[in-house]
Parts: C-alpha cells; structure tokens; sequence
C-alpha cells in the first residue's frame, strides 16, 4: 500500500528507466517503494521519539531531553528509534518531543526538559493518554488520531502559517538523504537537468515571480539570465548563508533542519547559470548548520548529484563551503566575493554587477539561503502554484525570525500579504507579561521600527518601504513599552559603528558622529559644562542632516541604510526623542543613566550596604537611620538599588 | 618551543595554496592555537607570499580573529537584537563586574575571557549566552552570576 505518487510525480522529468536505476542506487534495492515509505514513516514498524535538536532546541535543553529518552528506553527494555531533527520553529516551548507510535499519529510535546521525559513517555506508551500539560498536539498522518488531542496544524502558532520552505524543517531527519529522497527531494534537479534547457529554467524562476529573500528584493529569474547571458569560462553560483543580521536566524533554521533543499536549489541556479563552481558562504558561528551542510555535500556527492557529469547530463558541480570571519558587511555581495577570495570584505562600486564580472571577476550570481529553498518547490510544482501565493508585486511566502517581548518567540513563514498584526499578536500570542506593545522592529540595522498604526500593514517589498522600513532577511523583533526607541536607536548604531568596514567617510565617520549624538541624548546632565550641552544641542540639530548625507553619499548598501534605525524611530517616536531631551525623562525607563534614584525612608533600615557600594559616595546616613541620596552626586549606576534587601531604593 | 609546530601542522593542509586560502588557514590557525600569534601570522604571510601587512590587514578586519589567547572559559555573550530588547547588556555588565574584566579581555589567571559576538541565532531564546561552546538560554544577570560562580568555585576546588 505504499503509496508512491511522490515520487513518480516529483521524478518524472526522469526516463522509467532513469528513474529505476535512481532510486535502486540510492534505496540499494529494487524495492524501492517499500524502502521509500518506510523512510516517510508512513506504516511504522516501532516507535519512534523525535527530539528538536536545533542550536535553539540544544540552548532550551535537547541534550538533556535525549539522554533522558535513550535512558527511558533502557530501563524499560523498549525498542524504539531516536531523531535528531531540525526546529518545527515553536523556540519558545522548546525543548520540543515528539513521539509516533506504529498506527499511531505523530504527537508533539513541548517543554519537554529532561526530568519530564519519563513521565511524557510514560503517558504514550503505557497509558496510551498523552500527558495533557505539555502537550502541542498531532500531526495530520502517520495513522490513527488520538482522541481527545488537538491537530497540531490548529495550534494557534501554526494555524496562519503556510510552510512552503520550511515544509519539512522540524519534522524529517535532516542528515538523511535517503528520507530526503523518499519525500520527493532532487526529484526537481534531475528534472531540470534532463529536460530543461539553462534558460527554460530561468524563464520558469522568473515566472513564478520569486525575489531575493536577503532583503532589496532583485527578481531572482532575472538576476540568473543576466549570468546566463554573460559570456565566460567559468561561472560561480554563491550562496549568501551569512546571516549577520542581529536578531535573525531563518537560514540557520533552514540549513540545520533542511540542508539538502539548500542545496538541490543551489544545483538548480548553477545549471542555469551553467556554473560549474558553487560556494556557501557561511557563518562561522553556526557550528551546526556547517556541519549538517558538510554530510549533505557528502552524501549527496556519493549519491552521484554532485561531482562530474551527473546522471549523464553533462553537467558538472562542485561545492564549496567558506566559512565567514565575523563582518555584517559581508552579507553585501561584493564585500562577500571579497572575503571568498581572501580579502578584506569591502564593498567594490556597482556596476560592473556580479552577475557580469564578479567572484575572481567571473559572472556569479548570489543568493539567499531562502531564496534557493524556494527553488526546488518551484520547478517540481511549477512556477504557476508559486505564483498563486502572495501579492500583486510579492509571489511566494516569507520566513520570519519572531523575536523579542512576545509570547511565542519562534519560525514563522507566513504568506506575503499577511499583516504584521496577525503575526504579532495571533501567531505570537501577543505581548509577554500582559504589557503594551510599542514597535516592531524588521529588517535588521537597515530596517526601521513600525509603530502600532501601522501594524496592519501587508508583509511584501513595496508596502514596508512606505513606512520606512524593509523587508530585510526576516528578522522581526518585538518591543514592548519598556523598551526605549531611543536606546534601540543608539543600539542599531553601535552596531553599523563597529561594522562599518570604513572605505567610504561619510559611513565611517557619520556613524561615529550619530553615535555621539545619541548617547548625548540618552546621558545624564549633571554636572554637564557648557560646552558639552552646547556640542549636544548642536548635534541633535544636525542629526536629521547628517543622515541625509551618509545615506546619499555612502557606496554600499550598509552606508545607504545605516540611518535608517534613527530615522524611522524619528519619525515614529519623535515624542520620546523630545522627552529625552526636553523633559531629561526616558519615558520608557530604559536609559538607567537618566534615572533619579531615591531612598524610601519608610522601607530603609539604615542597613549601610547601599552607602558602601556607592561609587561616588553620594548616599549619606548613618546606621540604622534611613539613607538619602544626594542626586547631584549620583551617577545613576543602580549599583544601590541592585544592593538593597528593602526594596528601598526607587528609580523614576 | 611546541606553538609554531601546530602552525606548521596547518600549513601542510595548504600546500601550493593562494590568497584566497588566507582565511580559512587564519581559521584553522586560531582553531590550533586559540588566537593569531606574530610567528604565526609571519609564517602564514610567508607560506601564501604575500605581505604580513596583508595578513594583519585581513585578520583585524573580521570580529572572529584574535590576538591574545582566551581563558580557560570563554564566556561568549550575545548582542543581538532580541537579546538587546531582553536585557543582555545587564547581563555583560554583570559579568564584566563580576569577572573584573572588560569584553575581550581575559583575566589575569587566564581563567575567564569575554567575548561579546554580534548574533548567536537562538533569539528564541534571548539573551542567550555560550560558556565553553555550551549554550544558555533565557539568562539573567543573576543566573549569569551563579554560573561564573559555580565554575570558580569549581576551579579553586581543583587547585587545591
């Protein structure tokens, strides 16, 4: 009964008898089917315990969840597998377990740290009544429901979403290329490379209206037939994995749970190209998804869909991983072929574009990790059911890196022309700790911060920008009301200050200048000389004029956005700017140098550890007699209210 | 002197190399030796022939490289943004505080070092901070504080 439509459907690019000798080569029989179901986990012959060990899910506490699960099994002599899979995206309930037993749907728990996985296993095999607590709920298939447990696709996390990308992120064994396989996977690059020419392929990327997902949005299609036009040797595919983007961890994700995906896009984009070279450019602090992405390089190479001549086409592959030293700037295409070719990563002035004259001065083209994990989807359900999804300019969907003060921090890729609040409040779950929200922050340093007016904004390249902000690569962090718009401002440009790789003057500079400005607004004034509230006031006149200029002046992509995060809370939060500066109040009461602290003389037992920890010896008192603080003294550092037992010390 | 041999070991993995192996060997370099010594970045420059300026000029660049060995425990603490928004700047200040070092400095001892890195990718989990290659998730400065604590305790325990 093993049902086979995938992969008939997914390989028929291939000749029956291409397709027989495939699949006996990467099953090791003959019978295949059967093996290929079997790697789907649709009739299972033992159970099996799923454990989420992304970095995310290591982080919560996966480590601790396996051991555990490997010692249930032991002590109760039961036979089961154990997987490592990738994150279902849900990091706010991680650790996360999942157990599917023979005839049974899969069914998910969360919190599922160390000490709880006996009794979690427990209520599945011996009560058969999954433990209600920390249950998420079950999948669609794999057998019989269980009763009484939700459908894990109504979980309001999941409900809104539409998992195109990260289809089987979370859910498969992501060192498997067998599974991989068995599930439809390179079914979409042997069909290309069989039955279509480079520029059919192409012309399908670019009908389905796909965008690069790294943020300024370029039409991938068109980007590939540039490449494809330019006349050369050698060609070079790169793929941009290094995601430095504070707050953003989609393509981590999506190589760790998904690698070969990655790569089966990769391949694609280098056939229609016709590059015969393909690097990953890779975060070196991703340990994980390098060394996942290594096996797939591996595997699939040993599998014959990578090397020389694959399956007879002709068409040669080989698949470089560089890993990154550590610099924002090298997520701009240029600073990265720097970097790939040993240099600094500096950003060259565009054109001559890559796709023209690029790595070693060969035509490349560059694209995100998410950009070539749309690809396969792309060409085995063709560009027509890609299209469908999305809006008018903005086809596909969008993975998202939901993080900050919100409920249910995690992976979400929503459709493009869902709003910012369903994403926010339904799929997050709103504000953690019953607290208002103040702003969303996407696109990372070169994005801007959205107000709540504005949450119901489509997500798609065109309408972020009317508000200021971008798409980015996805990173989308939410701010509460104790965050500070002017703290996050002067945080976003702390880091462009330290990132800028210092070629052009006005980013260089500027930057530094706009630091300044913002930590002279965010700064105590006592004991402030004349001279420096009159260099603060001249800066906060001139910050508006200084962002024109490094935003206008500056060559790359980094330099033109650097302004950005101070412009957008200027223009939505220019009343908490003013309370910095007019009324030396942070209405938020993040920036603690502009607190006033004071004793409660009611709550102070006069116990002196507040007065000894003082570093300006501003409090004064004696023993057993309530403290006060001389506030011409203080230098707000908190130290005293850290200290205190009494809970005495108040900050307004 | 046992240090230039473990360069020398690297090396050999990049026989006939050019400029564009600059990194990775300056990766493999730190990964042996915990940091970029002079010798080493000598020995590099002359291995590739190119200027040591060069090698210097590439290795100041990128955040990842460093000059001076890191501590017995590497406390690695993350400034994303999410972390930002969730309080990780008490968390370095704390540990800075309770170290008695700055970000990027090791202690004395050569026990503790700090490292402050722009994104772990957990923001999940935020603030997220790696001690020995061994993430936290959700830390506070106070949590922060009992696990320097515990590992020096740990630490005077042993040299006793």
């Amino acid at each position: 009964m093993a049902n086979n439509d995938i992969l008939d459907r997914n390989l028929s690019g291939l000749t029956p008898s291409a397709r027989r000798d495939f699949l006996t080569r990467v099953f090791g029989s003959e019978d295949y089917a059967a093996k290929a179901a079997a790697l789907r986990r649709e009739a299972l012959t033992r159970p099996v315990i799923y454990v989420g060990a992304g970095t995310c899910g290591l982080a919560a506490g996966a480590a601790k969840t396996l051991e555990a699960a490997r010692k249930y099994l032991k002590d109760n002599k039961l036979e089961a597998d154990i997987l490592e899979v990738g994150c279902i995206g849900l990091c706010a309930a991680e650790p996360l377990l999942d157990v599917q037993l023979p005839g049974h749907a899969r069914v998910g728990f969360q919190r599922a740290s160390g000490d709880t996985v006996p009794a979690l296993l427990d209520s599945v095999f011996k009560a058969k009544a999954p433990l209600k607590d920390y249950l998420l709920g079950q999948f669609e298939d794999g057998g019989k429901k269980w009763p009484k447990v939700p459908l894990l696709s109504e979980h309001p996390f999941f409900s809104k979403q539409l998992r195109f990308v990260l289809k089987h992120v979370g859910l498969v064994d992501p060192l498997s290329i067998q599974e991989h396989i068995a599930r439809g996977g390179y079914g979409a690059f042997l069909k290309v490379i069989h039955t279509m020419t480079p520029a059919q392929a192409c012309d399908a990327v670019e009908a389905s209206g796909l965008r690069g997902r790294g943020g300024g949005g370029f039409p991938t299609g068109k980007k590939w037939k540039i490449a494809l036009a330019s006349d050369a040797d050698q060609k070079y595919i790169v793929c941009n994995a290094d995601e430095g983007d504070p707050g953003a961890f989609m393509d981590r994700s999506v190589i760790e749970g998904d690698p070969h995906r990655v790569l089966e896009g990769i391949a694609i984009g280098a056939y229609a190209i016709h590059a015969s070279k393909a690097y990953i450019y890779i975060r070196a602090e991703y340990p994980l998804a390098i060394q996942n992405l290594k096996k797939a390089i591996v595997d699939a190479k040993a599998y014959g869909l990578l090397g020389e001549n694959i399956y007879g086409s002709g068409f040669d592959l080989d698949v470089i991983i560089k890993m990154g030293a550590g610099a924002f700037v090298c997520g701009e295409e240029t600073a990265l072929m720097n970097s790939i070719e040993g240099r600094r990563g500096m950003p060259k002035p565009r054109p001559p574009y890559p796709a023209v004259k690029g790595l070693f001065g060969k035509p490349t083209v560059i694209n995100n990790v998410e950009t070539f994990a749309n690809v396969p989807e792309i060409l085995s359900q063709g560009p027509a059911a890609f299209a469908a999804i999305g809006t008018k300019g903005s086809k596909g969907t969008k993975v998202f890196a939901l993080s900050g003060k919100v409920n249910r921090t995690g992976l979400v890729e929503i459709p493009m022309g869902t709003t910012l609040k369903e994403i926010v409040f339904d799929i997050g779950g709103g504000i953690e700790g019953g607290l208002g929200f103040k702003a969303v922050q996407i696109g990372g340093p070169s994005g801007g911060c959205i107000p709540m007016s504005h949450m119901a904004i489509q997500v798609d390249y065109e309408s972020l920008k009317t508000v200021g902000a971008m798409m980015g690569s996805g990173g989308l962090v939410v701010m509460d009301e104790t965050t500070c718009m002017v703290d996050v401002a002067k945080y976003f440009m702390d880091f462009i200050k330290r990132e800028s790789c210092g070629k052009c003057i006005p980013c260089r500079e500027g930057t530094l200048r706009m630091l300044e400005i913002l930590k002279a607004i965010t700064r105590h004034r006592r004991g402030e000389k004349d001279a420096d509230a009159l260099a603060r006031f001249s800066g906060i006149m001139n910050l508006e004029n200084l962002s024109q200029v490094i935003r206008e002046t500056s060559l790359c992509g980094l330099g033109q956005s650097a302004p950005n995060p101070v412009l957008s809370t200027l223009r939505w939060f220019r009343d908490e700017y003013e309370a910095h500066i007019f009324e030396r109040k942070c209405p938020a009461g993040a920036c603690t140098e502009m607190l006033e602290f004071s004793i409660d003389a009611g709550k102070c037992k006069g116990c002196t550890l507040c007065m000894k920890g003082c570093p300006t010896q501003a409090i004064v008192g004696k023993p057993k007699v309530p403290h006060y603080i001389r506030t011409e003294k203080c230098i707000s550092c908190g130290s005293c209210k850290t200290v205190c037992k009494f809970k005495a010390v108040a900050a307004a | 002197m046992s240090a230039p041999s473990k360069v020398d070991k690297v090396l050999e993995n990049y026989s006939f190399a050019k400029r564009d192996k600059l990194i990775p060997i300056l990766q493999d370099v730190q990964a042996a030796e915990g940091f970029i010594s002079k010798p080493a970045a000598l020995k590099v420059a002359k291995h590739l022939n190119i200027p040591a300026s060069k090698v210097y000029g590439v290795a100041t660049f990128y955040n990842q490289f460093r000059f001076k060995p890191v501590g017995k425990h590497h406390v690695m603490i993350c400034r994303g943004t999410a972390c930002h928004v969730k309080g990780s700047a008490a968390v370095l200040k704390m540990c800075e505080e309770v170290l008695g070092i700055k970000a990027g400095d090791t202690s004395r001892d050569g026990l503790f070092s700090i490292e402050v890195v722009s994104c772990i990718g957990a923001c999940g989990l935020a603030p997220v901070i790696s001690i020995n290659g061994e993430f936290h998730a959700k830390v506070t400065a106070d949590k922060l504080r009992k696990l320097v604590e515990d590992l020096r305790k740990a630490e005077n325990s042993n040299g006793k």
